[in-house]
């Protein structure tokens, strides 16, 4: 489909020269079966659409697990100058601050013994999940507006959780510039009744062992060791993150050629950075990143309890906590050295993850000395990687890595090549048990839709964009 | 004359619509859209129902078709209002007027197949070939 040549730059990445209205050429990293991969859909060209925007700076990005996504790639990675540059919900995804939180526990895989297939069942029934779920908590107008400003942080003053989850959240789990009042009476309805949820699609919770360590030492002050059982949990925003995208989608594709942006697919609809528009976007869109904080602080307590309850430990025994909380849908104005002048960006992550090095101030003080923990989480049952940012990532990707492994199979196609398989017996019969609320769901989500997370998390680690600490494979997993 | 039909792509649903007025190719795409989502036999969208009407803008005849499905999608997921049958009465490049059948979702009645976060304008595109009018649409699933 897609004609566009790509050069070769080396082993992990490609060049999409510069041509047509380009403001900048893109790079893509992928080894040569990714970009084989790539051929058959349209990322390579949405990573030129975003080189058309305005005020992006040095390239326009795509991570190895990079896919056909609306309006920018999913794995795209692109950075605007706040002079002059824009700001794009279509860049940020409708799942704002959708990400991914790991927990470690004392627990080791032998202390699992038979009791796996219990502790799912009950993690299955009790945190909602699925269409429409609806969560254990009912926000008041007051409450909502709360959550929106504060983020974690109010569900950690609710009872849920303990104040150090925050410090090993990416942002403290509260972004700056939140302002209820930018976001509208339809987005405030849908968030009300959806604290606490899962919700559908790719969403999960997971429990894993860690299976393989490659980096002893980032392991260590991660505190993670062979054998142990963790649980990784993939949730975001749900209805009020996709209600304030569409909401301002809206607005700017309206006004989009008033204010004189030339736009190569009406889905990149955007604002300049100095604008009105653009800054209530940004005060609208932290409200969703942090609404995205408290509900996957919310589902960790929900997990807590239910291991204590089904496993009979006290939370001392169970020793559960908090690794790393990490967003890969997001817009974020972060300071980088741009030809020798450190400059601040808006750096616009769509399916992507930050990947600060060490010594990097954003980092949790406790991480500081190997950096910052890139969780990867695989399709399902595959498992997931750890890994830890790189100084390269500052040079190269705006520090930033994969946030995944990216889809290769439509969900049609995934539906009809799965059609008469029970795909729940297959991972059964691989030593991962699923449980789903719908078998649509499963059949969409197949381990053969998507790439081999192996071969995305090896382009990041031979890059040195961020390298890899653990490995941790699928004992059990809940899906939407 | 078939209603619409599934398109490939890679992360989200792409449908093709047709209908033989642009009229007609607006209360399809409502259709298609809700056919992704819910399980409802046809019998079902017949019966005697709630209505409600329903009038939506655009920049030009692109944007109107979105913020149409926009509204119909809310109606759902905001309002938890299951559309079963849509009629646009009206219609410019630049506004609809339809009328809407349906009433409050019932999840045990009508599951849930694949939840639609939002109608995007990616590869948006309506033309007019001598028999019909024709629309792609993405939706982010």
């Amino acid at each position: 489909m897609s004609e566009i040549k790509l050069e070769r730059i080396d082993d992990n990445r490609w060049l999409l020269p510069q041509t047509g209205g380009m403001k900048v050429p893109g790079i893509i990293y992928a080894n040569e079966k990714i970009r084989q991969l790539l051929k058959s859909d349209e990322s390579t060209r949405q990573v030129a659409n975003v080189a058309h925007l305005p005020g992006i700076v040095s390239y326009s990005l795509a991570m190895p697990d990079v896919h056909w996504g609306y309006g920018f790639p999913i794995g795209g990675v692109a950075a605007f100058d706040l002079e002059g540059g824009i700001v794009s919900p279509g860049g940020v995804g409708y799942d704002i601050n959708c990400g991914c939180r790991l927990l470690a526990t004392n627990l080791t895989l032998a202390d699992m013994g038979d009791r796996l297939s219990n502790l799912t069942t009950a993690l299955y029934q009790q945190i909602p999940s699925g269409v429409g779920s609806t969560g254990s908590v009912k926000l008041s107008g007051k409450d909502q507006k709360q959550v929106l400003e504060d983020g974690a942080l109010w569900a950690v003053k609710a009872g849920f959780g303990k104040p150090q989850d925050m410090e090993t959240t990416e942002d403290g789990g509260a972004m700056e510039g939140a302002d209820p009042e930018q976001v509208s009476d339809r987005a405030m309805e849908r968030g009300k009744q959806q604290l606490g949820t899962l919700g559908s699609g790719n969403h999960f919770l997971e429990i894993e062992v860690v299976e393989e360590i490659f980096d002893e030492t980032a392991a260590r002050v991660f505190g993670l060791r062979k054998g142990q059982i963790n649980i990784m949990i993939h949730s975001g925003s749900r209805g009020l993150g996709y209600q304030i995208c569409d909401d301002y989608l809206a607005l700017m594709v309206k006004h989009a050629q008033k204010a004189g942006i030339d736009l190569p697919d009406r889905q990149l609809a955007c604002s300049y950075l100095d604008s009105q528009r653009g800054r209530n976007y940004l005060a609208a869109m932290a409200c969703g990143a942090n609404y995205a904080w408290a509900n996957r602080q919310l589902l960790m307590h929900q997990t807590q309890t239910i291991f204590e309850k089904s496993l009979h430990l006290s939370p001392r025994e169970l020793g559960m906590r908090l690794v790393y909380d990490v967003c890969h849908n997001i817009a974020k104005i972060e300071t980088f050295n741009i030809q020798g002048k450190m400059k601040k960006l808006c750096v616009h992550r769509k399916g992507a993850t930050r990947a600060f090095p060490a010594g990097h101030d954003a980092v949790p003080a406790q991480y500081r000395s190997v950096g910052q923990p890139v969780l990867v989480p695989g399709d399902m049952g595959s498992g997931s990687y750890v890994l830890v940012g790189q100084q390269k990532a500052m040079q190269e990707t705006f520090g930033s890595a994969c946030h995944g492994a990216g889809r290769v199979m439509s969900r049609t196609q995934a539906t009809k090549v799965s059609q008469g398989r029970s795909i729940s017996r297959e991972l059964a019969d691989q030593g991962v048990l699923v449980m789903a609320s719908s078998k649509g769901t499963l059949r969409e989500e197949i381990p053969e839709a998507y790439k081999n997370l192996n071969d995305v998390v090896q382009v990041m680690h031979e890059s040195g964009i961020a390298t890899k600490v653990a490995k941790l494979k699928s004992l059990a997993c809940i899906k939407g | 004359m078939e209603k619409y039909k599934l398109l490939d792509h890679t992360s989200d649903i792409r449908v093709e619509v047709w209908g033989k007025t642009r009229k007609e190719l607006f209360g399809n795409a409502v259709a298609a859209m809700f056919d992704v989502m819910i399980d409802c036999p046809s019998e079902e969208k017949t019966k005697p129902l709630e209505e409600k009407t329903v009038k939506i803008n655009g920049n030009d005849l692109e944007d109107t078709l979105i913020n149409f499905l926009r509204e119909a999608l809310y109606l759902f997921n905001g309002k938890g209002w299951l559309i079963k049958s849509c009629e646009p009465l009206e219609l410019t490049g630049r506004s609809v007027v339809a009328r809407v059948q349906g009433e409050p979702y019932n999840r045990q009645k009508n599951p849930l197949i694949t939840e639609i976060k939002a109608v995007t304008y990616h590869g948006l595109i309506i033309n007019k070939s001598k028999k019909c009018w024709q629309a792609k649409v993405v939706f982010d699933v």
